[in-house]
């Protein structure tokens, strides 16, 4: 059991004890994003860079909800449709508090939701030579995940389905060559609808799993968070425990010896 | 006086204002914040010597839920 104990996620010198990591949006309240956050035993989450709200003084900040000491932030840049719109949300996000662990999303298309990857590549060499640690949605071809590796990303994050979309895996053999080509972590990053999804995320043999809409659009959020918990520690455990093999024929499980 | 633009409404500031004063107008807290001054981020060891001057542009940004 030793070695399932130091079984940490380590993103660039960042480690994390979980490996789902969860994103804040579409919550009801910051209460119940709060409350979400704990039951997933996450201990990174991301959160997004917008304007502050300045007619209302007295409203309240996600961050005041949450114990920055237990938990790591990963600013996005959800919403952006071009480079220089993510290297904007990204520089301000280090401007804030020193980010430099950061979540890269460059969106092409607003039906899909599917990253523009020539621009995806374009900004993560960018920010690499700015020193930011890149944290890369991308779509599941592994041929650009390679790209990303080598344009310097700290973890490559695929898609299962379109964002938001809860179609879970579409293309389960394409993950698997990104797993097998990479050298950093493949964290699935979108269309993850329940928990089993992320069970079969980990036991591909992802390093995690992030997820934002199938906890937060689900009935009782705090709930599903603590069912995303142990499912991604099963899918785990089950990948480091190694799967028996598949065969077509059937094999008793009870001794034939000594039948009666 | 002075007009400014502050997150993309138009706002009358008292003339020789600085960063650290509009903050504290609008009660935010400099930990919390990141400015963006005419399309360029302002360090925090900046906001108290930074003056605002007439047509200026001001983002300032948090974070909120995202996914």
């Amino acid at each position: 059991m030793a070695k399932l104990k130091n079984d940490v996620l380590k993103i660039s010198s960042t480690k994390l004890k979980s490996r789902l990591i969860v994103g804040t949006g579409k919550y009801k309240s910051f209460k119940e994003t709060a409350k979400a956050v704990e039951a997933s035993g996450a201990d990174m989450i991301t959160v997004a860079v917008r304007r502050v709200n300045i007619i209302d003084k007295r409203k309240p900040m996600l961050t005041d909800y949450l114990n920055q000491k237990k938990i790591k932030l990963l600013p996005n840049t959800a919403g952006c449709y071009t480079s220089d719109e993510a290297l904007r949300t990204l520089r301000l996000a280090r401007e804030m508090g020193g980010w430099k662990l950061v979540k890269l999303e460059v969106l092409g298309d607003k039906k899909t939701l599917y990253p523009n990857m020539a621009e995806t590549i374009l900004s993560t060499k960018i920010l690499v030579k700015e020193g930011f640690k890149v944290m890369v949605y991308c779509t599941d071809d592994p041929l650009l995940a390679t790209k990303l590796e080598d344009s310097g990303a700290s973890a490559i994050m695929p898609l299962a389905s379109p964002i938001g979309s809860g179609l879970g895996f579409q293309n389960t053999e394409n993950i698997s060559l990104i797993i097998k080509q990479s050298k950093v972590p493949v964290i699935v990053d979108a269309g993850i609808g329940t928990a089993s999804d992320a069970t079969i995320a980990m036991e591909l043999g992802c390093d995690g799993v992030l997820i934002n809409s199938a906890i937060a659009n689900s009935k009782k959020p705090v709930l599903m968070a603590k069912a995303f918990k142990d499912a991604v520690i099963s899918g785990r455990n089950a990948f480091l425990a190694g799967r028996m093999k598949k065969n077509i024929f059937a094999s008793s499980s009870s001794p034939t010896k000594g039948l009666i | 006086m002075a007009k400014i633009q502050l997150n993309g409404k138009k706002i009358a500031i008292k003339s020789k204002s600085t960063i650290m004063d509009l903050l504290v107008k609008y009660n935010l807290d400099n930990k919390k914040i990141a400015i963006e001054h005419n399309g360029t981020i302002i360090p925090k060891l900046k906001y108290k010597k930074k003056y605002l001057k007439n047509n200026d542009r001001l983002e300032i940004v948090h974070f909120i839920g995202g996914g």
